[in-house]
């Protein structure tokens, strides 16, 4: 559940618009910070009800985006571009050191819900090919070597909550 | 990157980007701070703003017009043209909207100018919304540029301090609000109809056009969506001219033109140059040249979605006319450079997993052909091709672009220059079960 100082400022941002439903991207992404980086049922609920839009279309508008999540993602997201560029300069070398480091295939999450690594479109970075982004940090380009070096930073500064965690991604 | 070969073109877009050092982009554009308020102001910035806004609306749009500026958003429309289609009488409230959903593979142009010069955009679109009497503006941005969304707000939380956004620009008697967006994904958003449907909070399906957005766009509103480079020409083009503008291209082409290089060059990067430069100057001289010590094979000139150009057409110049002419199209003049070690089998698989991957699939040519041909060029790629393969995609690839918007044509850009051009890498392999390159990809 949120809170209602929560449900206030995202109600008021949807006022904000002409159409309240210009705000529910915006609602969805705050919701999925509030629930630890995805939307549960309940999350489609609140949006729903908050931005006005029917809830089998705010779960369209879910399933559509691939930066919302339907199920619990990681604590850090791993996204590894394999558009044509870092496909050049060897992004498939880097996605299996990925896989063979977090002991996951690309699509899935660490058994502990630290990483969930995942492939993604043309990061706009392609003369730093291969390129990869881990939360907001951009990488590249991306060598072997570097892998267990960004892993082991990222992981290092996963220190306590979960709030602190979802602090620091704070999508805006 | 030669320091000499860059006087060529005079610098203009990445004026305050530049000055940051020797190199444009050190340790990637992520790592450059973006130029502040006060340094943009003391390199002669909001000057145009402040001109245009002691010009009548009109009159701001006919110089765009005369200025011959092209969209760079990859279609090359005439700006001024595409402003004039807006009615200016329309009562209620019109919108403008910047596309920054840069995702076309091999471009990133638009996120050197938002990371380094947030300022310029943000003059930019006060220039255009005043020309149009727009009061309300988004900056639809990429959720990827999460940090680049953060660095335009806080550039238009100091532009609203200077009495730049908000009520009453400058006493000048009109407001313009501006949103940062930021966007949950997909490359499809990019297409202007469905960044639309996406910023009224929908599915990014694209829209059936006419009626077109400048009519009938945001929440049913004339609306005007601009790239963010063809943006970012403006505030020049006021402050100096249209006449100025015009002459800074070649061959009769007006202004400059951010160019890319990635893939197989030795120094792979962005430039600014003067529209219809050639590529050969492009790829050798601000490139370095092939990476590998091998030649070129084929240049794909603009962004993912336009067809591949060979060694032949290397002087074709850089501009929107002569590409098409050469058979290809500009769209964001960032080239991607292939080898003759690379499979071109094998990239057209990656390049179509990218088009099966992003459909919106909304229309069936594209939902259901894209896998279809994906999987057939895979399958070629891998050894496993069959007789009569070939034909499949001749035949798919002449019918996938009977659909709603530009998408499924992009996808054939590729597909088709891929299977004229090399032909004989997917009959080698099909016949050989194994590629020409004997390496393969990379
Ligand atoms: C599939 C697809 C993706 C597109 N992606 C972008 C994009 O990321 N950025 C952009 O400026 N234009 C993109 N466009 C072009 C836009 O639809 C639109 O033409 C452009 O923003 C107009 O701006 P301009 O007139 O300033 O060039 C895309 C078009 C298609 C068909
Ligand atoms: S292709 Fe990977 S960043 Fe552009």
């Amino acid at each position: 559940m949120i809170s209602d100082a929560l449900k206030v400022q995202l109600t008021g941002h949807c006022g904000h618009y002409p159409s309240r439903r210009v705000g529910l991207i915006f609602v969805m992404q705050k919701l999925q910070e509030h629930y630890g980086g995805w939307l549960p049922e309940e999350a489609i609920r609140e949006a729903a009800e908050i931005s006005g839009v029917p809830e089998t279309e705010v779960e369209g508008v879910a399933t559509f985006y691939n930066w919302f999540f339907r199920e619990p993602a990681g604590r850090h997201i791993i996204v590894v571009c394999d558009s044509i560029s870092c496909y050049l300069c060897g992004c498939d070398r880097i996605a299996a050191n990925l896989e063979r480091k977090l002991g996951i295939k690309l699509g899935e999450t660490t058994p502990d819900g630290m990483f969930t690594l995942l492939p993604v479109v043309c990061l706009g970075n392609c003369d730093k090919a291969p390129s990869i982004m881990v939360d907001d940090e951009l990488y590249g380009p991306v060598t072997a070597d570097m892998i267990d070096e960004i892993i082991e930073k990222t992981a290092s500064e996963t220190h306590g909550t979960r709030r602190a965690h979802d602090e620091r991604n704070r999508p805006v | 990157m030669a320091q000499g070969v860059r006087t060529m073109s005079e610098i203009v877009l990445f004026k305050n980007i530049q000055k940051n050092g020797p190199e444009l982009f050190p340790a990637g554009a992520a790592a450059i701070p973006a130029c502040g308020y006060d340094d943009y102001v003391k390199n002669g910035g909001y000057q145009g703003a402040r001109k245009a806004l002691k010009m009548a609306p009109l009159e701001v749009q006919q110089v765009v017009k005369d200025s011959g500026l092209r969209g760079r958003g990859g279609a090359g429309f005439p700006t001024g043209m595409k402003w004039s289609f807006v009615p200016m009488d329309f009562k209620g409230q019109k919108y403008l909207i910047c596309n920054c959903d840069e995702m076309e593979p091999g471009t990133f142009k638009d996120r050197a100018l938002v990371y380094g010069d947030p300022h310029q955009l943000i003059e930019s679109m006060i220039i255009a919304a005043y020309a149009m009497q727009m009061t309300q503006g988004f900056i639809f941005i990429r959720c990827e540029y999460r940090k680049g969304a953060r660095i335009l707000e806080q550039a238009a939380a100091e532009a609203l301090n200077h009495g730049w956004l908000g009520k009453n620009i400058q006493s000048s008697g009109f407001d313009f609000h501006l949103d940062v967006h930021l966007s949950a994904g997909r490359y499809i958003c990019g297409e202007e109809t469905a960044l639309l449907n996406s910023l009224e909070g929908k599915r990014a399906n694209p829209r059936s056009k006419p009626p077109f957005p400048q009519v009938y766009g945001f929440l049913g509103s004339p609306t005007i969506v601009n790239n963010v480079e063809t943006l970012c020409n403006l505030p020049h083009i006021l402050a100096r001219g249209a006449q100025w503008h015009k002459s800074l291209g070649l061959n009769g082409n007006a202004g400059t033109k951010i160019m890319g290089a990635s893939g197989r060059v030795k120094n792979p990067g962005l430039w600014e140059l003067p529209l219809g430069t050639p590529m050969r100057e492009v790829l050798n001289e601000h490139a370095g040249g092939p990476s590998r010590g091998k030649s070129f094979k084929t240049v794909i000139p603009g962004g993912l979605s336009t067809p591949m150009m060979t060694p032949d057409q290397f002087d074709t110049p850089l501009d929107f006319d002569s590409v098409a002419k050469a058979g290809s199209r500009l769209g964001t003049a960032c080239l991607i450079a292939f080898d003759e070690d690379d499979c071109m089998v094998a990239a057209t698989a990656n390049i179509m997993k990218f088009y099966m991957r992003e459909s919106c699939g909304f229309c069936t040519p594209c939902r259901e052909g894209i896998p279809w041909i994906y999987e057939t060029v895979k399958a070629i790629a891998e050894g496993k091709g069959e007789e009569g393969d070939l034909a499949v995609l001749d035949d798919m690839a002449r019918h996938i672009f009977h659909t709603f918007c530009a998408f499924a044509p992009g996808a054939q850009g590729p597909l088709l220059s891929a299977i004229t051009t090399f032909r004989h890498e997917f009959e080698f392999l099909i016949q050989k079960s194994q590629c020409h390159t004997a390496g393969g990809a990379s």
